[in-house]
């Protein structure tokens, strides 16, 4: 059973990984990519973690892939593109990179002094309640070591998120290089100079960008 | 039903693969939207790895760099796309070739 599952999403992952790659439409990327993260939601969920098995579906899948297809419809770049090769020699060259690195990688996987699983190497993976040695559920012993041992670091990612939207925000507010126009609840003096007080208003910024684009 | 017993070296090696799907395709491709999805795949596959040794050294730690690791590719894709929305208002072009400002 599990390894019928791990066979038929593996081919999953691999095709979909190659559609991103060879898709000349990045909306067709887009829905490809949709198809990587979901089998890899599944091994996941073959090695009993269940907590990240969600987390990818709902934030992965969820979010960051349907930011993509906002991005790509809002910009209109949803064209093929060209198949010229500008830099002479790039794609043999990547491609014989990529060869030579996917080599690298499984010599690393296969040794001990890289992985430090020298015990655990022949271990079957098995089904989907298999915890393993520690108490409780899977939810229970990731939020144990979260709260814990990673508690700085959680905190830490709950600034950087807050930066990021901020940050986001800012990027992609128009800024006035066009003559364009705003949207309402905007005071003309704040439109006049633009760029300042860029990180102080983020709500109206927000409705602002959601308001004209 | 299949006797084949999957460990984790399999799940290891199909990470290689994504990796490497992921690192080609962002040197291969020159639309930067689909650049940014290869790296997404790059870290799926790194995300892939964390979570096979943690089950294969039975350390629910792995899981929780996962956690990690997904909140920083969320803040990742947000300014990312914030960056390339910023770009593609100043100029029109899709590809990574156009960006040559800096060149030279």
């Amino acid at each position: 059973m599990t390894a019928v599952l791990f066979f038929l999403f593996a081919a999953a992952a691999l095709a979909g990984a190659l559609g991103v790659v060879l898709s000349r439409n990045p909306v067709h990327s887009a829905l490809w990519l949709v198809l990587t993260l979901l089998s890899v939601a599944v091994f996941f969920l073959l090695q009993s973690a269940q907590l990240v098995a969600a987390v990818q579906v709902i934030v992965y899948a969820g979010a960051i892939v349907v930011l993509f297809l906002f991005v790509i419809m809002l910009l209109g770049v949803d064209r093929e593109e060209t198949l010229s090769d500008p830099i002479k020699l790039q794609r043999p060259a990547a491609i014989v990179l990529g060869v030579l690195m996917l080599g690298e990688v499984l010599v690393l996987a296969g040794h001990e002094w890289a992985t430090g699983a020298q015990t655990a190497h022949g271990v079957p993976i098995h089904g989907l309640m298999d915890t393993g040695t520690d108490p409780g559920n899977n939810i229970e012993r990731v939020a144990r070591v979260l709260f814990t041992d990673f508690l700085w670091p959680f905190q830490l990612t709950a600034a950087l998120l807050v930066v990021a939207v901020i940050g986001a925000i800012v990027l992609a507010r128009r800024s006035g290089e066009r003559p364009e126009d705003p949207g309402p609840g905007i005071p003309a003096a704040e439109r006049a100079r633009p760029g300042s007080g860029s990180g102080e208003r983020p709500e109206a910024d927000a409705e602002t960008s959601e308001g004209t684009s | 039903m299949i006797a084949l017993e999957i460990t984790g070296s399999y799940y290891l090696i199909l990470a290689a693969l994504l990796f490497t799907i992921g690192a080609v395709g962002l040197l291969v491709r020159r639309n930067v939207l689909v650049m940014f999805m290869c790296v997404e795949l790059m870290l799926n596959a790194v995300n892939l790895t964390f979570v096979t040794f943690a089950k294969m050294l039975d350390d629910v730690t792995g899981q929780v760099l996962v956690f990690f690791t997904l909140a920083v590719a969320a803040a990742e894709v947000a300014v990312g796309l914030a960056i390339i929305v910023a770009i593609f208002r100043r100029r029109s072009g899709a590809t990574a070739d156009d960006l040559d400002v800096l060149k030279g």
